[in-house]
């Protein structure tokens, strides 16, 4: 009954492999993604884009299997009406107005012209393109493109969402919109399924992370937990207290620890450690002395973009 | 045996035809609204409505007499059988069916297609029926006025010809032949579409393949759309020199025989289709 449950609530990859060819896509990957939201994270040319196309069913397997929500893209009809993909290809059907475009879209969903329209109008003021919708898309801007591309994918109400470099293109003040609305779409039990390089962006509203470089998952799982796994790379901590020269020297004299920096407005210290559980107990040792008053603790660099930069690298190297 | 069978027709009857139906609707409303009213589709106008334009000039400048009705009825079914079927409906389904599919993997917009709640097979066939009724829309309106103004001009005894003489079967077997050449002719380049980056090499190997047909054995004569449609000629045309090969009629077959032969080989040949759309991956990068 659990795996049964679990399965029809899970995005399932098990030992699948993609083949361009004689072109790595993907190898080996075995994943079991809950509801949330998800990064994917690697370098340009890692399988990102791959993984999502096998989801869609827009590539297929070599070997392996998949599922979505217990769903496969062979049957059409029923996987797509829980699924929407926001692709990074930048092309339309020729012809349309952003309007017709999210329209034509419903209507092949089978649903009668009433329900489209309002759905249309719904998806159109959720990423506020509402007044620029009669347009012809060709006349749109990248920025424009990319909410009508949004619009679409989220305009049938799908219970997954997987976007492709949606804040690609995007000027400040949209990706903030974008990632409210993603933010609300997890909240609301959504599985959101998100690739982007503009990490500490999507960092924030992320549940975990996948990383994948050159065709080989890396790591996956909470960001917390998965920077916690990664135990060689020493972990940074900000402290904010108010003798933080004090609190630097004295964790230098009982600790490994392997780096020091004062913040900038000398009311703390980034400290970095090999070893952070013992890291954490020492901390607390030295706070009940009562000598130094410690305000707060917070780890500097368990985002999605520190991971990517121990486990991958800039150059996509690193591992 | 009995329960197979019923298990089948339950299965059948219980799969989801009406949502398909309003699916291929709707697809095929959308494909027909770009296939028509397109400037890229102006060549296929063009293509259809040359000879018209001629016939107009021709009933415009030559003085009509009824004993001139036998040629005209000639320079008619030569415009039909070395024209349409042979130049113009071949290249009309070829700009209208390889579109379809390639045309929108090199636009890179069939993803939004292929990520829609529609069966591949469902989405392959309304295109099909998309491109089909352009097609035919196109042709068939050439070719009803291709017969009015061959015979327009001469009067009532052109239209006693047409209403109540040869002219009938004749115009009836014309307006067979165009839909079941651009059905022919769609199906053909719509998997090659599918099986080739550029269709256009192997429409050009599929038009000399039509051309020496004739002289082929009896059983490669069956794979080919103008072999059955040469059967459905309503006037023989004394072919000479190489456009002999085009009319010559090896074999005589029934009209009807013809026609569920030629549907016969466009079923098959979509079904081949489907097969190939089911297994279809989206890879721009590589067209």
């Amino acid at each position: 009954m659990t795996d049964h449950a679990t399965l029809h609530d899970r995005i399932q990859f098990e030992n699948v492999s993609k083949f361009y060819g004689e072109v790595l896509g993907v190898n080996k990957v075995t994943l079991s993604i809950p509801p949330g939201v998800t990064t994917l994270v690697g370098p340009n040319g890692s399988g990102k884009t791959t993984l999502m196309n096998l989801m869609t069913g827009l590539v297929q397997a070599s070997s392996g299997t998949i599922s979505v929500l217990g769903l496969s893209p062979g049957n059409a009809t029923e996987f797509f009406r829980a699924v929407g993909y926001c692709t990074q290809f930048d092309s339309f059907p020729r012809g349309l107005s952003g309007w017709q475009f999210v329209f034509d879209s419903l209507m092949l969903h089978g649903m009668d012209k009433m329900d489209a329209f309002r759905l249309t109008v719904e998806a159109l003021d959720r990423v506020q393109l509402g007044d620029s919708a009669g347009w012809p898309i060709a006349s749109y801007s990248k920025g424009m493109r990319q909410k009508i591309r949004l619009a679409q994918s989220i305009a049938h109400h799908p219970r997954v969402l997987i976007l492709d470099e949606p804040l690609n293109g995007l000027d400040p003040m949209a990706r903030a919109e974008s990632l409210a609305l993603f933010e609300e779409l997890g909240r609301q039990g959504m599985h959101l399924i998100i690739s982007s390089h503009i990490l500490d962006e999507v960092d924030r509203i992320s549940d975990r992370v996948v990383l994948i470089t050159g065709g080989y998952l890396i790591a996956e799982g909470n960001i917390h937990q998965v920077r916690q796994e990664v135990r060689d790379k020493p972990m940074q901590v900000l402290i904010r207290c108010d003798h933080p020269e004090l609190l630097a020297s004295r964790m230098f004299s009982i600790n490994h620890c392997v780096e020091a920096r004062l913040h900038a407005d000398g009311q703390g210290v980034f400290l970095r450690t090999g070893d952070i559980d013992q890291f954490y107990s020492m901390l607390n040792g030295i706070a009940a002395e009562g000598v130094i008053k410690i305000n707060a603790v917070a780890p500097a660099d368990d985002d999605a973009n520190a991971i990517y930069q121990y486990l991958i690298g800039s150059d996509g190297s690193a591992s | 045996m009995a329960d197979t069978v019923g298990s089948f027709s339950r299965s059948f009857a219980q799969q989801p035809w009406a949502l398909w139906r309003r699916q291929a609707g709707r697809l095929t409303l959308i494909e027909v609204r770009r296939n028509l009213f397109s400037w890229k589709a102006s060549w296929i106008y063009f293509l259809a409505f040359v000879p018209t334009l001629l016939i107009f000039i021709h009933g415009l400048v030559d003085r009509h007499f009824v004993e001139g009705i036998s040629d005209d009825t000639n320079v008619l079914a030569g415009i039909v059988q070395f024209y349409y079927v042979r130049l113009g409906i071949f290249f009309g389904c070829l700009g209208i069916f390889s579109r379809l599919i390639r045309g929108e993997m090199i636009e890179r917009s069939l993803h939004f297609y292929l990520l829609s709640p529609v069966r591949r097979e469902i989405l392959l066939l309304s295109k099909f029926a998309a491109g089909s009724i352009s097609a035919v829309l196109l042709f068939e309106t050439a070719m009803v006025a291709n017969i009015a103004l061959m015979y327009g001009p001469f009067g009532a005894a052109g239209r006693d010809y047409v209403f109540h003489g040869a002219g009938l079967a004749q115009s009836e077997a014309y307006l067979v032949i165009v839909p079941l050449a651009c059905l022919g002719y769609g199906a053909v380049f719509l998997l090659l579409s599918m099986m080739f980056k550029n269709p256009t090499p192997a429409a050009m190997l599929v038009l000399g393949w039509e051309a020496i047909n004739p002289v082929l054995p009896s059983v490669l004569q069956k794979i080919s759309v103008a072999s059955y449609l040469r059967h459905l000629m309503p006037v023989s045309i004394p072919g000479e020199g190489i456009f002999a090969l085009l009319t010559v009629e090896t074999e005589p077959v029934s009209g009807w025989a013809a026609a569920l032969g030629l549907l016969l080989l466009i079923a098959v040949v979509l079904t081949y289709s489907c097969y190939r759309m089911r297994r279809l991956e989206i890879r721009y990068t590589t067209e």
